[in-house]
């Protein structure tokens, strides 16, 4: 079985369960609705309060259904055993780590997406003007997010007070990634070109390269029980 | 305590009496801020010290995960605790520092930013150590958050910067040469030395200290 194939085999795994029970994305679909009710108390009915707030409010709701989400990575594992099973998985173990990154990717663009059109419609706001430029942001950001998050929650999956540690873990760690998807999601909603945020894009990019470069070298340290 | 360690705490207390001695004996008043400034003896060695300890953790994090030996894993975690108080004097003593020199005893600058961000991370990093009880799974899982912890410092670093700046611009570490009397850098680097050595100090005595837990509860 090559690398890729085995990738794929957790991905495609953890896909079909979500498909078949939607647990994460129906609870998560609930709680992003939450945050904007959430959102509204606490700015009031100012618009120009909250235009001003959105790049952050943005990515408050973002990280927080992906901490709920990601925090849940590896409940299946743990509960019948299949913890054990991961470790029988021939080869080497990063191959694990890469498809329940791209699990986590993909669940966590979905939650974003939903996030978007519903800020869109209850907020009223225009994010349709430069598409393209925001899914790179998004994306840049997001992928950062699911790395640590990916190796953290495998960490975090077999400590006693895991609710409470996966993010006291995560969220000082992502702190330069919050910063860079804020500041970098504000200019291109304010429609300026991707160029003018460059050095966030390319602080993103070297956020990204270095999590999923340790998460691949350090994973099989993790997954041993 | 061990001869060794012995000797090194002796040193350490000498050179710490010569660094108070430095400070406010032999170093002059800065002329703007008075004898606040003094407190910058202790603000800077202290610092730079953690991010020593801290680079510590790091390579002994990937010493472990190389070959798992646990002294390379008892070494990280007595260097991120040394570390982690340093961090915490560096941050009280600049925000008494910073109350009669800013008018404020904190503020939401670049490098207060990024130094209690980095004070956050390793409080995690202990934390994540005191909530697993199985020492050998411990020692694993902090090495690998010691990795990450260490890697993301100079990311942190970058974006709190690009966020926000008010910070004087760091002393010492610049080109050319510091434009401060050559006693203020003495005085400096005598403290600088001294907290070294009491880094030193610290951890050997934790390492021992982690190494003898583990025969008791062995």
């Amino acid at each position: 079985m090559t690398y890729a194939r085995r990738t794929w085999i957790v991905l495609w795994k953890d896909l079909l369960s979500e498909r078949r029970s939607k647990e994460t994305l129906n609870a998560l679909f609930f709680f992003a609705l939450l945050l904007l009710f959430l959102f509204q108390f606490a700015l009031g009915a100012d618009r120009e309060r909250l235009t001003a707030a959105l790049p952050g409010l943005l990515w408050l709701g973002f990280i927080l259904s992906g901490l709920v989400g990601l925090g849940r990575a590896f409940l299946a594992e743990r509960e019948n055993d299949c913890w054990e099973g991961l470790l029988l998985v021939p080869g080497d173990k990063s191959a694990i780590y890469l498809g329940k990154v791209a699990g986590n990717l993909i669940l966590m663009l979905l939650v974003e997406a939903i996030l978007l059109v519903l800020f869109a419609v209850f907020f009223d706001i225009d994010l349709g003007a430069h598409p393209i430029r925001l899914i790179v942001v998004i994306g840049l950001g997001t992928l950062g997010f699911a790395a640590v998050g990916t190796l953290f929650a495998a960490m975090t999956a077999h400590v006693r007070a895991r609710e409470v540690l996966f993010p006291v873990l995560l969220l000082p760690v992502q702190v330069p990634v919050l910063l860079g998807a804020v500041k970098a999601t504000e200019a291109v909603l304010l429609g300026e070109p991707l160029s003018a945020v460059g050095h966030w894009l390319g602080l993103l990019a070297a956020a990204d390269t270095i999590y999923l470069t340790v998460g691949v070298l350090t994973f099989d340290a993790i997954l041993e029980a | 305590m061990t001869s060794r360690e012995r000797a090194l705490g002796w040193l350490a207390g000498l050179g710490l009496t010569a660094g108070l001695v430095m400070a406010f004996g032999v170093a002059p008043r800065e002329a703007t801020q008075g004898n606040v400034q003094r407190i910058m003896y202790l603000h800077v060695p202290a610092i730079l010290v953690a991010y020593l300890a801290f680079g510590v953790v790091l390579v002994a994090s990937v010493i472990y995960l190389w070959g798992r030996a646990a002294g390379a894993d008892r070494l990280a975690h007595a260097s991120a605790e040394v570390g982690v108080v340093f961090t915490g004097i560096n941050i009280a003593t600049g925000a008494i520092w910073g109350k009669p020199t800013w008018g404020t005893w904190w503020t939401w600058d670049a490098r207060l930013t990024s130094v209690s961000i980095m004070f956050v991370i390793y409080l995690g990093y202990l934390l994540l150590r005191a909530m697993i009880e199985d020492r050998e799974r411990a020692a694993r899982f902090a090495a690998v958050l010691g990795i990450v912890a260490a890697l993301d410092i100079p990311l942190v670093h970058f974006s709190v910067y690009w966020w926000r700046t008010l910070h004087q611009p760091p002393t010492l570490l610049r080109p050319g040469s510091p434009p401060m009397d050559p006693t203020f850098v003495l005085a400096l680097m005598v403290n600088l030395a001294a907290f070294m050595l009491l880094y030193g100090y610290f951890t050997a005595k934790r390492v021992r200290l982690l190494r003898q837990e583990e025969e008791v509860f062995a």
